[in-house]
């Protein structure tokens, strides 16, 4: 991205705006760089656990009789949403705590021409970028460990759109805990948020399964996780029952504007006196 | 502490500002309480900056220099009052504010997963600084900070005083109009301040205006125009040091050094020498160094009279005087005399 400044000559308020839009963009670039830089460690850190989970669970598990044959198909569309909504958690949680608090790097953003929440919206979309990505290259993966994977071409389009809309999910839930959870705390939160929230994601299982199991139904119905696992699963595999799709995408669209706007409040607190 | 003398040099000294236009700072009454707190720490202060100047902000930690400075850059919302920094309300346009101020921070804050010139380059971008521009300032500001021959190294691979040089190299990327630096000189070796004090004089030089917090008394000197004293958020006074000082010129001062006798109390000792005829004030200053007690009076006339009636109280309180030193009132005394206190 070049950087091009062109006074338009146009009203002040305008120019303004494509200052800060140019602005974000310099900042996104930043994390870009640094991320490019160590691609293949990012790669690694966001692979490994779907990795493992998709072999252990879809392959080991079915091969020695535990699961039934076919659940690498439920399987599979909840790890494509655990990739997209864990690693939106992480990358936008962990920098946030250690650049507002121990290395102080959040300041020279705070102090670009750009108002507080666009530093904020940058975090935002990279950590969703980071997200899209994890969760993009574990089709490749299901190929290589499962041998064929769901797939509809006409569901396409959807699918994108849905892991779109799980990264940024997962991107809020991180900026509302890189803001509001004190850093000598992250380390238990991280154990006391993660855990519940990737178990109870319907990741491993359908959420209409879960009818014998009415209090663990609820729980599930509780995390916006729920809902991207369940529209892949509708999205690529529609004979297993799921919630329905267009359900799935006005809760997750939902939960989407009110977790980040309560990031948002977050942010503004820590990164103003 | 007599308050006329603050009502004397609070403001700016008469006929300096002309129009509006040459003002680089303008605040009026502002204050800010921290949420939770039971007082202001800042408690309304009116103040200038003219445009090319050095102005230096003389307090103890905790008087609300920082929260001035979080305030006029953009950083700490105010509870109450206006501050234009450039012409440039940064209140109401806090974005606009950005663009115009650069700030040097008291803690290292540099992109640590950056090397040092791409710090200064990424910097600029950030502001909008075209890219053949920002290669050239940073090619130009890494040699001029004598940063030239490691410009690939990580921030964490240098000293302090490189550290500090860099942040201030990068806050001057986008050309501030006015240049922020908080307590800089705090942590570096005399050298490195040396080098530091040389490069706020070529930036003054250069037409940039600068505000600097500092609780050292020689640099608030050696640097500033005109120096404003704050304690618990309000601005106690402002001038230049040499009219600060000059406020002062009846008074000399004497710097004591005493030996305590067994059982000594150091109170009773200042009530004595207070009431000296022509003693002004006995402040003793914390002196960790030594077990004895530090002792600054400040006289009216002639200091070395002083000597042998102090040395008397003090052998009539049981110790013995080890060192007694003249001198010429400086800023630390304005502050002693403005707070009551000293400020180290």
């Amino acid at each position: 991205m070049t950087v091009a400044v062109t006074d338009t000559g146009g009203p002040v308020g305008a120019v303004h705006r494509q200052g800060q839009w140019r602005t974000g963009l310099a900042i996104l670039r930043r994390d870009l760089f640094v991320t490019g830089r160590e691609f293949p460690v990012f790669l690694a850190q966001v692979i490994l656990q779907p990795l493992f989970l998709l072999f252990v669970f879809g392959k080991v598990l079915t091969e020695l009789g535990y699961a039934r044959p076919g659940y690498e198909l439920v399987l599979f569309p909840g790890l494509v949403a655990l990739a997209a909504v864990l690693t939106g958690v992480q990358s936008t949680a962990l920098p946030l705590v250690i650049e507002f608090s121990y290395s102080n790097e959040i300041e020279d953003r705070l102090l670009a021409p750009l108002p507080v929440g666009g530093v904020a919206l940058e975090k935002v979309v990279f950590g969703a970028m980071r997200a899209f990505v994890a969760a993009v290259i574990m089709f490749p993966i299901g190929v290589w460990i499962l041998g064929t994977i769901p797939w509809r071409a006409t569901a396409t389009p959807w699918v994108f759109l849905i892991i779109v809309l799980g990264s940024l999910l997962g991107s809020s839930m991180g900026l509302i805990l890189g803001t509001y959870v004190p850093p000598h705390r992250i380390n238990v939160t991280f154990a006391l948020v993660l855990t519940p929230l990737i178990f109870t994601g319907c990741s491993q299982y359908a959420w209409p399964s879960l009818h014998n199991l009415r209090w663990f139904q609820v729980v599930c119905a509780l995390n916006p996780m729920t809902y991207v696992s369940e529209a892949l699963r509708g999205l690529m595999v529609p004979r297993v029952p799921h919630i329905p799709v267009g359900v799935c995408f006005a809760v997750a669209t939902g939960y989407l504007v009110v977790l980040s706007v309560i990031g948002m409040i977050g942010f503004r607190r820590r990164a103003l006196g | 502490m007599t308050t006329g003398a603050n009502q004397r040099t609070i403001g700016l000294a008469p006929g300096r500002v002309t129009s509006s236009d040459a003002l680089a700072v303008e605040v009026t009454d502002l204050a800010k309480r921290y949420t939770k707190a039971p007082t202001d720490s800042l408690g309304g202060v009116s103040f200038q900056v003219l445009q090319g100047e050095v102005f230096g902000f003389l307090g103890p930690n905790g008087a609300g220099k920082s929260t001035t400075i979080g305030i006029l850059t953009t950083r700490i919302v105010p509870t109450r009052g206006r501050a234009v920094v450039a012409g440039v309300d940064v209140v109401a346009d806090p974005v606009g504010a950005r663009r115009v101020l650069g700030v040097v921070p008291q803690q290292n804050n540099l992109d640590r997963s950056l090397s040092v010139r791409q710090n200064l380059l990424f910097h600029a971008s950030y502001h909008g600084v075209p890219r053949a521009e920002r290669v050239r300032r940073a090619d130009a500001l890494l040699d001029q900070f004598g940063l030239a021959d490691r410009p690939d190294g990580r921030p964490d691979d240098f000293s302090g005083g490189q550290i500090q040089r860099m942040m201030i190299a990068r806050a001057l990327m986008h050309a501030p109009s006015v240049l922020f630096l908080d307590e800089p000189s705090t942590g570096l070796d005399p050298a490195a301040r040396l080098f530091l004090w040389e490069k706020v004089a070529e930036l003054k030089a250069a037409g940039t205006t600068v505000v600097i917090t500092t609780h050292d008394m020689d640099e608030a000197a050696t640097l500033s125009d005109r120096v404003a004293i704050i304690d618990h958020g309000t601005l106690l006074a402002l001038d230049t040091p040499a009219a600060l000082v000059q406020g002062m010129a009846s008074e000399r001062t004497l710097d004591c050094a005493v030996d305590p006798g067994p059982g000594a109390d150091v109170t009773a000792l200042v009530a004595v020498i207070d009431a000296l005829p022509g003693v002004r004030e006995t402040e003793q200053l914390d002196d960790p160094a030594t077990g004895g007690w530090r002792l600054r009076i400040l006289v009216e006339g002639e200091a070395a009279g002083f000597v042998a009636p102090v040395a008397q109280a003090v052998a009539a309180s049981g110790g013995s005087l080890t060192d007694a030193r003249l001198g010429e009132p400086n800023l630390e005394d304005v502050f002693i005399h403005m707070t009551g206190r000293a400020l180290r």
